[in-house]
């Protein structure tokens, strides 16, 4: 005892190992009637961290808005699930995996994939997209090489094998993430409306099964492995890195998904972070019942192993399951098949108590709503940071006549500069029904046998999140939904993926509360609600915390894949548009981070109906066939967005604007803005639609040949901008 | 026309080639699962893309000791018409059907792309509709090496079906994705009625996907 | 001087690739494969001549490059 108020029995240093305060352990105690075993201490410790308690966050959460009309399944199963039509649905989740990454980016991430997957064919999907966002820390940072050609080899390295494509993402660095990168993973699955499988276990005396691999001490977490109880084989008991073993989660995903199209699994879990404890517990609790499990039962890979390890352990490719009892043997034929383990471990009890044996001796009883419902919450005392103020710049040091040199150095850098190097070695045509593939505003896949499609974004900017919580988390929203209406779709819902430091200091919980009620306030506006998310805090290196980082991914509906819209440029002699208001914000911008390496001023904000306004105009403009393409203008500003539009187009550009501070009005980030592409004959009746609708509209240029021209500044040939977009990576990584 | 694909633990691609055959002749091809040992009367067996048992020691090695191999090397030696892509490719080279060996790619990493190939040899039933065609590439394994005595052989009898280009249909080192010798993207066995490919022609074989020359290829065979 | 290194994964860790060989044999009819574990063999032509400064150098070699000492082990021999 290392405290005179400690008076428990258990060693306060265990407890504490295991990531609990007195005050939780104190409640452990009451809730028991007595002090919990080893093994039970474990489950607590697995149930009452952050990742699986959302003990900081949930009281925040609630206030997101998680309905609407196409929302089958909000937040608190696997994955959401939103309503595309004709019966269809898609479900979808992103999550972290950022620590593991860190260790072992290549398998850190690769697990992460195969995590996210197992989470949405759990719900009877098929996966038909991945998507991912990563955060690096800067490229001059020693580490940075080698974690960015790990983790890209790991997110390839198992989306690839498996055969689901990885279609987009996003990738940024900044120093704030230099100790602590971010993977955050997303998967969409399709699946038909009417078979949804869920978790609440059913069925009193029906058979709880385990699937997949075998359970080995992957993933033991590794301060209460140094814990007394086990000192023989020390050397054996380190914890281990999980390995993914994506081959033998293909066999998974096929056995699953044929065994749903039989009327015979009740309920489904997969096995996640802190495995058979959070499915087993997750299970019995959303059905209200008990459930029983014989550990000696369960399929193991090593040696020896506790009840404290097996019920820790987080082997990958595994589910947990309760069968319909007269399937039983039909779904081990299945199984079987399949080349995978298949072993009933234990029933579903009415006790509600999580009641586990091994060897006939009784290892934990524990009444599931201690373990949930009575799971600690806290609201965490928080400050609001406020937000970095507007920075008047002095026009005389901007030099309008650098801009197309200002324009090369920008899309050459890291932050802007070309995925390409990252995206062929990610398989993105796996299922032949990629439509759109990396590199635009969204990633379009189709439903197969269909001619609808749905368009995925995933997106984030933490420096606007750093410099002003609330708008940035706006932002992160709004920047999604704007790149999906740009590829033509109808944007839906959204995933979060909330990524930020150690909660318990007050500036940290004030930046999520502040993102948290900035894409409140955006998903309300825009219809456009959560239906599935992570949290991830802790996310800190000697005491600093990452930049706020509330990574989103957002999914909408092309209904006629015919009007699918890409940005890049199409023909010559079209004209060339802005559609929203331009402020010349130049304030937190790339330009300014880039070019003059300075990161101050203001995020710029949002006028939320200034953007569905927009938004709307835009939509209905590519379902009527006006425009050519179409590039929402987000970092850099409208001069990045076009030469992008530009590069993937092989088309040049010939802009006449007349305006007084071009420097600011090229690269300034104000929001709600859209460049697009038309044909010359359509540009009066656009105009006057566009008066009509109030919105801003301006034509600024025509597209030509080869070269990218901006009047009374000069030009530049295309093939020098995509040499210049495309060189980075390649240098970077060999 | 009777076709069949075969399905191996980690087959991929095996839906789209199916999908793809479907649209161009009408019928669906029955799917085989590797542990059945006989492949009903055929005009053209399958062995599909992926990462059949993981790419595991090493590509195509452990799918080539599957029971229904033995059944498609013996159809393979009556005359029936077998076509390997990517991972099938591997398998078939595996299987011996073909000769040469797929390394790891030059650049040692994934390559996910669209490339050019022409065909070089206009008189089997695969290669005879198509000159020039785009479609992608997705592999680690696609570096195709020979012997220069086995390299000699398939020259002389004719045994290149593709070789990577550019656009124009000039073969050089540029056009090249993976470092296979004489830019070599397929081959065919001594006889003709095998196959083997790495590029994914069942995924460029409808406009929407961005490009449909792959169809040419299907279509020399598919009637 | 040759060294030769062997790499493998570390114990508890998981081997997909060792899993799916030993069921291979297996139906192959090789009986009696109770496991496999596959790993990497490499091997270097040291100049050295003194084999305890060549051991150092490869144990070096091996923890900062040839093995990913996260999650495999490595052996060295010297002949």
């Amino acid at each position: 005892m290392t405290n005179s108020i400690w008076q428990f029995q258990t060693d306060q240093s265990l407890v504490e190992n295991h990531g609990l305060k007195l005050d939780e352990f104190t409640k452990i105690v009451e809730g028991l009637g007595r002090e919990p075993n080893l093994t039970e201490l474990g489950i607590f410790s697995a149930m009452w961290n952050e990742h699986c308690s959302y003990k900081s966050s949930k009281f925040w959460l609630k206030k997101l808005p998680t309905t609407g009309e196409r929302v089958v399944q909000g937040p608190g199963e696997n994955a959401g699930v939103i309503d595309i039509d004709d019966g269809d649905v898609a479900v979808f989740k992103m999550e972290s995996h950022n620590h593991p990454s860190f260790i072992e980016p290549y398998q850190g991430a690769a697990t992460g994939v195969g995590g996210i997957l197992r989470d949405v064919f759990t719900m009877g999907a098929r996966p038909v997209a991945n998507l991912n966002a990563l955060r690096f820390g800067d490229p001059g940072h020693p580490k940075t090489k080698h974690l960015l050609s790990g983790v890209v080899g790991g997110i390839g390295g198992y989306g690839n094998c498996i055969g689901i494509p990885t279609v987009g993402g996003e990738v940024n660095f900044h120093s704030s993430y230099n100790g602590n990168i971010l993977v955050n993973a997303m998967t969409v699955g399709i699946a038909k409306k009417d078979k949804i499988f869920y978790s609440a276990a059913a069925g009193i005396g029906n058979p709880v099964v385990y699937v997949g691999s075998k359970t080995g001490r992957d993933g033991i977490h590794g301060a209460t492995m140094a814990s007394a109880e086990f000192d023989e084989d020390s050397e054996d008991k380190k914890p281990t890195v999980q390995v993914g073993d994506p081959f033998t989660e293909k066999l998974l995903l096929e056995a699953c998904l044929e065994l749903m199209k039989e009327e015979a699994i009740i309920a489904i879990q997969d096995m996640g972070a802190a495995g058979l404890t959070s499915s087993s517990i997750e299970m019995a609790s959303k059905g209200n019942v008990g459930i029983e499990i014989d550990l000696s039962k369960v399929p193991m890979r090593a040696k020896n192993m506790s009840a404290y390890e097996l019920m820790l352990s987080e082997s990958q490719e595994r589910m947990l399951m309760v069968l319909d009892p007269t399937k039983e043997e039909m779904a081990r034929k299945i199984f079987k098949k399949w080349d995978l383990e298949f072993e009933v471990i234990g029933k579903v009890t009415d006790t509600k108590k999580l009641v586990l044996t091994m060897d006939n001796k009784e290892e934990a009883s524990i009444p599931i709503n201690i373990l949930v419902e009575d799971a600690p919450e806290y609201q965490r005392e928080y400050v609001v940071n406020e937000p970095s103020p507007l920075v008047e710049l002095d026009h005389d040091e901007l030099d309008d006549n650098n801009i197309l040199e200002d324009l090369l150095k920008m899309i050459s850098h890291p932050n802007l500069c070309s995925r390409k190097w990252i995206w062929e070695q990610y398989d993105h045509m796996v299922m032949a029904d990629t439509i759109v593939r990396p590199g635009s505003d969204a990633a379009v896949v189709r439903v197969h046998d269909t001619n609808k499609g749905i368009a995925i974004s995933t997106d984030c900017s933490p420096t606007y999140c750093k410099h002003n919580s609330f708008e940035g988390g706006k932002h992160a929203v709004v920047e999604t939904w704007r790149n999906i209406i740009a590829s033509g779709a109808l944007p839906i819902a959204i995933t979060d993926c909330m990524n930020f430091g150690n909660p318990e200091k007050p500036e940290i919980m004030g930046q999520f509360v502040e993102c948290i009620r900035g894409m409140g306030e955006a998903c309300s506006k825009l219809n456009y609600p959560v239906v599935s998310g992570n949290v991830s805090f802790y996310n800190e290196t000697n005491g600093e915390g990452i930049y706020p980082t509330p990574a989103i991914g957002g999914v909408g509906l092309i209904k006629d894949l015919s009007n699918t819209m890409t940005i890049s440029l199409k023909k010559e002699g079209s004209y060339i548009c802005v559609i929203g208001n331009s402020n010349n914000h130049l304030g937190n911008s790339q330009y300014l981070s880039i070019v003059k390496n300075k990161e101050i001023g203001s995020t710029p904000s949002i006028d939320l109906e200034e953007e569905l306004k927009n938004g709307k105009f835009v939509l209905n403009c590519i379902e009527q066939n006006k425009f050519e393409a179409v590039h929402d203008i987000a970092d850099g500003g409208l001069l990045i967005a076009l030469a992008e539009m530009s590069i993937y187009g092989k088309k040049g550009v010939n802009l006449d604007i007349n305006k007084s501070s071009l420097t600011e009005y090229l690269f300034g980030e104000d929001q709600s803005r859209y460049l697009v592409e038309i044909s010359k004959d359509s540009f009066e009746e656009l105009l006057l639609e566009a008066e009509k609708d109030k919105v801003f509209f301006e034509k600024i240029g025509f597209t030509q040949a080869d070269q990218f021209e901006i009047k009374n500044i000069g030009k530049i040939k295309v093939e020098e901008l995509i040499q210049a977009h495309e060189s980075w990576f390649k240098k970077f990584t060999n | 026309m009777k076709s069949h694909v075969i399905v191996f633990p980690g087959s991929n691609c095996d839906r789209d080639i199916a999908v793809s055959i479907k649209n161009i002749s009408g019928n669906a091809p029955e799917m085989v699962w590797h542990k059945e040992t006989t492949i009903n009367t055929s005009d053209l067996i399958v062995v599909p893309g992926g990462f059949s048992y993981g790419d595991y020691l090493r590509c195509g090695a452990i799918a080539s000791t599957s029971p229904i191999m033995k059944d498609v090397v013996k159809k393979a030696n009556d005359g029936v018409p077998v076509i390997g892509i990517c991972n099938g490719f591997q398998i078939l080279i595996e299987s011996s059907l073909l000769d040469g060996a797929l390394m790891r790619n030059e650049s040692l990493s994934f390559i996910c792309k669209d490339i050019f190939i022409k065909s070089k040899n206009n008189s089997s039933i695969f290669t005879k509709n198509t000159n020039i065609a785009r479609m992608p590439i997705a592999h680690n394994e696609g570096n195709y090496f020979v012997s220069s005595d086995q390299l000699k052989k398939i020259q002389d009898n004719e045994q290149i079906a593709f070789q990577y280009c550019d656009q124009n249909g000039n073969v050089d080192n540029p056009s090249n994705p993976n470092g296979s010798l004489k830019n070599i993207a397929g081959v065919l066995n001594k006889q003709k009625n095998v196959l083997g490919m790495m590029p994914h022609p069942e995924r460029a074989a409808e406009k929407i996907l961005g490009c449909d020359d792959g169809k040419s290829i299907f279509e020399s065979f598919i009637n | 001087m040759l060294a030769k290194i062997h790499i493998t994964l570390k114990k508890d860790v998981l081997d997909p690739q060792g899993s799916v060989i030993a069921n291979s044999l297996k139906s192959l009819g090789f009986d009696g494969v109770k496991d496999v574990r596959q790993g990497k063999y490499i091997e270097i032509t040291l100049d050295d001549n003194d084999k305890d400064s060549a051991i150092k150098r490869l144990d070096e070699m091996c923890e900062k490059l040839l093995a990913n000492m996260v999650i495999e082990d490595y052996s060295v021999e010297i002949n």
